[in-house]
């Protein structure tokens, strides 16, 4: 079976899942559990400076987005950094470390922006034994108010700053936790590797208003008739961060950045996009809050098989094999084109790819023929767009053929699959580039 | 439902009390439960929500039935129980008792990915059920017409007619021979279907929108003739079902122990103890449609020992559904097909057994052998005639005895529509009746409109 396990930014461990800072890692008895399920390492939930521990609210702190089957397919929080003691929390990774050399054990940590206090924290962070720290610059709700989280993470000088105290004052790697709510992702991330950052994890949960209770007029969760914006994750996010995690991946000013991929990754699957869009590894929170942490077993074991099905020996040579396929809109090839079909085996008639085309599409699906039920693409309409497809509720029913030699019957044109054209030279385009 | 015939009073002869009230009670619980909130949405969501969708074509009364499923999806049962009522104003009996398995289930396009339809009976169900427990208004009475129409039969289709009349602003008088409204729903239905008195309640909810009198213990054609309704009414709608049993016209046949399905399940559903019905150990069942499972099944849940349904033809030409079969078969119930009677045996004038001859034309001559059943009662489940009276019977255009109607129920004489089970073509079906009731109430509507302009 193919290679698991990981070094990511120095830090090794058996496995490239581990369990964000969050509720699952604030306790060794949690993180016990985890390591006994199979993880492969922890980030221990946020550190904050030494004094009275963090207050959190008492009244419902998370909130979530329902399928109708009650599967969870948003869910946000307003849950602040741990609430315990720094010492116990300190004593308790010490022990972990101790009991689990062979994980990942990274201590998340959020202190006010002052060199002292970074200072102080990561001195007693060093003692513990722990294997490297993530700077959490990006929770979005409460700790932003006070100045520290998403509020540092939003302004690249900061990040790059704090960073680089970090930097001076410890020996440990540095992975720097980026916030999603930033118009683009590439100026703090870049901020970070200048900083010295060995790494950057993200994304860290999007700003987000759960739910309005129509009942009460008050937005969820609710504390007393009143609410507040939380922080947004779950498998609804995966495709911000994605997009986040790839445009760092293929940005040449941070080229070569490891980066810990978060953001909605509940299997496998999810994983193995992430790491071929260039994360290094992966962190997972809401799929172990929702299902508990024996949902690592179908990780490795999905994770294992699809390396090995495609002869990948590790998770290494994974990283990063998509992000070429990633593009500007600009260098797409204009003269690829394809057609909606539907196999009219498996069809079973329910019409949703005509309606889906004929009110917002193309008209390119006709319901009936003979007079009875009956759909079939009308090829000369038809854009290739894909509504059809995502629509129909059978899988592999209606698919995308891609035209080679053969004639569009839409626009009359011969397409001939090595007869590329991109918008930079295309004819319409005032700015194309002459000659090409 | 669970079948606890096996504590059965073994009894010969035909006595009360084969089962304690209380196994009767349990046995006579809910066909299939209703849906828990949780599972109704989960089912809902089960809906593609199909273009022009092939249930909606299946269901005779044509409700919007991904309309009304996507607003359960959405929290909103009785915006879903006001869609369904707009088509169907029995929406709640059809939920109960619709064979779905042949109607809009049956047309569901999941029955190919799944081999599982969408529960459309079920989720029709929570939605009206929902909206009927609580207050809610779906219809209003339209401005009064001045006009009057006679509704004859208070049974699905004269209560569906007599609603959309009311909507449209007309009154209406039904005249009904029997003490309740509700017609086949309080008198026919098994009563597995129509637990908790629902065919009255639904009686109520369809009448409170004002404007439809019942005048109960009116016989056609014995307290009052077409002639009488013509004079005192606009238009007049007939639906008054169907009342003469056919009889199998076999020797033998006048015995004590020979009787009429539908008056049986008629004194079980009016029954205040199920145990006090006098009961045969063995039955013999006649017939091969919804009544004669009907019957069988509930002869077994009042724990008849043997029951035995003849039919004359093979399993696919059975009226009852394989569904219905088989939920008879659980239910203990034997099925003979290819079975013609043609002699009732007696003695003393009491059934002791039935003998029949087979129609199975695959076997040997030789092994077709006749066959006979023994029998304390013999129940006839074949089908039924209309009643009409003599004087008016000769003025319409019948087929077998059933008013022939065009598409909007108007029958051969003008002013007089007809529907329910006493049209020929009828489906025999609650959910066609109230098409039948739903189309007609359309049609009236228009035609008084045309007299009261012709009378400006």
């Amino acid at each position: 079976m193919p290679e698991l396990k990981t070094t990511f930014a120095g830090i090794e461990s058996p496995n490239p899942f581990w369990l964000a800072s969050a509720p699952p890692t604030d306790k060794a008895y949690n993180v016990n559990r985890a390591f006994e399920a199979g993880w492969g390492g922890v980030v221990w939930k946020t550190l904050g400076e030494d004094g009275p521990p963090i207050v959190n609210v008492n009244g419902p702190r998370y909130a979530a987005l329902h399928g109708k089957d009650r599967s969870v397919i948003g869910f946000n929080n307003i849950e602040l950094i741990t609430d315990r003691p720094l010492q116990i929390n300190l004593e308790e990774i010490a022990q972990v470390k101790k009991d689990w050399p062979d994980r990942g054990l990274v201590v998340s940590l959020m202190v006010p922006c002052t060199e002292e206090a970074w200072k102080a924290v990561l001195t007693r962070v060093e003692d513990t034994g722990a294997d490297g720290v993530e700077l959490n610059f990006g929770c979005p709700h409460g700790m932003s108010e006070r100045g520290m989280g998403a509020a540092v993470g939003q302004v690249p000088e900061y990040v790059e700053m704090v960073t680089a105290w970090c930097k001076d004052f410890s020996e440990l790697p540095v992975i720097v936790k980026l916030t999603p709510n930033v118009t683009s992702i590439r100026p703090p991330a870049c901020a970070a590797q200048r900083g010295g950052a060995d790494a950057v994890s993200l994304i860290n949960t999007i700003s987000s208003v759960m739910s309005v209770d129509l009942d009460s007029f008050s937005v969820t969760p609710t504390i007393d008739r009143n609410g507040t914006h939380g922080g947004y994750c779950g498998p609804a996010v995966k495709p911000i961060a994605l997009h986040m995690v790839s445009d760092i991946a293929r940005d040449p000013d941070c080229a070569g950045l490891p980066i810990s991929a978060i953001g909605g990754i509940s299997n496998w699957r999810d994983a193995a996009e992430f790491i071929l869009l260039g994360a290094g590894n992966v962190q997972v929170c809401t799929a172990a809050m929702t299902h508990g942490f024996k949902i690592i077993d179908d990780m490795v074991d999905g994770l294992a098989r699809y390396l090995d099905d495609r002869q990948i020996e590790s998770v290494e040579q994974a990283i990063g094999k998509a992000v070429p396929s990633l593009t500007d809109w600009q260098h797409l090839n204009l003269n690829y084109t394809a057609k909606a079909q539907i196999d009219q085996n498996l069809c079973i008639q329910c019409g949703r790819c005509h309606i889906a085309c004929e009110d917002a599409s193309h008209q390119a699906i006709s319901a009936t023929q003979n007079g009875s039920r009956h759909y079939e693409v009308i090829e000369k309409e038809c854009v290739g767009c894909n509504l059809c497809v995502t629509v129909c509720p059978i899988e592999d029913c209606l698919t995308l053929r891609i035209l080679d030699n053969e004639i569009d019957q839409r626009t009359n044109q011969m397409i001939r699959a090595d007869d590329k054209l991109n918008w930079t030279a295309h004819p319409n385009n005032p700015m194309a580039a002459p000659g090409k | 439902m669970d079948i606890i015939a096996t504590a059965t009073n073994g009894a010969s002869g035909v006595v009360s009390g084969r089962l304690p009230e209380e196994d009767c009670r349990r046995n006579f619980c809910e066909m299939h439960s209703p849906l828990e909130p949780n599972a109704a949405r989960v089912e809902a969501e089960r809906c593609y929500f199909c273009f022009d969708a092939p249930c909606i074509e299946a269901c005779p009364t044509e409700i919007d039935i991904p309309g009304f499923i996507r607003m359960m999806s959405n929290h909103n049962p009785v915006g879903a129980a006001g869609l369904i009522f707009q088509e169907n104003i029995m929406g709640g009996t059809c939920a109960r008792a619709c064979p779905v398995e042949t109607l809009c289930e049956h047309a569901c396009v999941r029955n190919q990915p799944d081999d599982r339809p969408v529960s459309i009976g079920l989720l029709q169900r929570y939605a009206v059920d929902q909206a009927m427990d609580q207050p809610a208004s779906f219809f209003t009475r339209g401005a009064p017409s001045g006009k009057s129409v006679a509704v004859v039969g208070a049974g699905p289709a004269g209560l569906a007619c007599a609603h959309r009349l009311a909507v449209l602003g007309h009154s209406v008088c039904i005249y009904e021979h029997r003490p309740k409204s509700g017609g086949l729903n309080e008198y026919g239905l098994a009563a597995y279907k129509m637990l908790d008195n629902f065919a009255q309640k639904e009686a109520q909810f369809i009448t409170s929108i004002g404007g439809i009198e019942i005048e109960h213990g009116k016989r056609f054609g014995r307290d009052f003739d077409l002639r009488d309704l013509h004079r005192r009414h606009d238009a007049v709608f007939l639906s008054m079902g169907l009342g003469l049993t056919r009889t199998l016209g076999i020797p033998g046949e006048e015995a004590v122990g020979v009787e009429d399905a539908v008056d049986f399940i008629s004194t079980l559903r009016q029954a205040d103890q199920l145990s006090s019905l006098a009961l045969g150990k063995r039955i013999v069942v006649i017939g091969g449609g919804m009544t004669a499972i009907d019957i069988a099944v509930q002869a077994r849940l009042l724990g008849a020992e043997e029951v035995t349904i003849v039919y004359r033809g093979g399993p696919q030409k059975m009226k009852a559904s394989i569904e219905e079969q088989e939920f008879a078969k659980i239910r203990g119930v034997i099925i003979r097909f290819w079975g013609q009677p043609i002699c009732v045996q007696h003695e003393d004038g009491r059934v002791t057994g039935i003998e029949f001859s087979s129609t199975d034309r695959t076997l040997q001559a030789d092994r077709a052998d006749n066959f006979t059943i023994e029998a304390d009662t013999v129940f006839r489940a074949i089908g039924q005639m209309p009643r009409l009276p003599d004087d008016d019977a000769g003025s319409f255009t019948l087929q077998d005895g059933r008013f022939v109607v065009d598409k909007e129920r108007r029958t051969s004489q003008v002013g007089v529509w007809a529907g329910g089970d006493c049209i020929a073509d009828g489906e025999d079906l609650t959910v066609s009746a109230v098409q039948d009731g739903k189309l007609a109430a359309i049609s009236i509507d228009q035609y008084l409109s045309k007299s009261k302009a012709g009378e400006s």
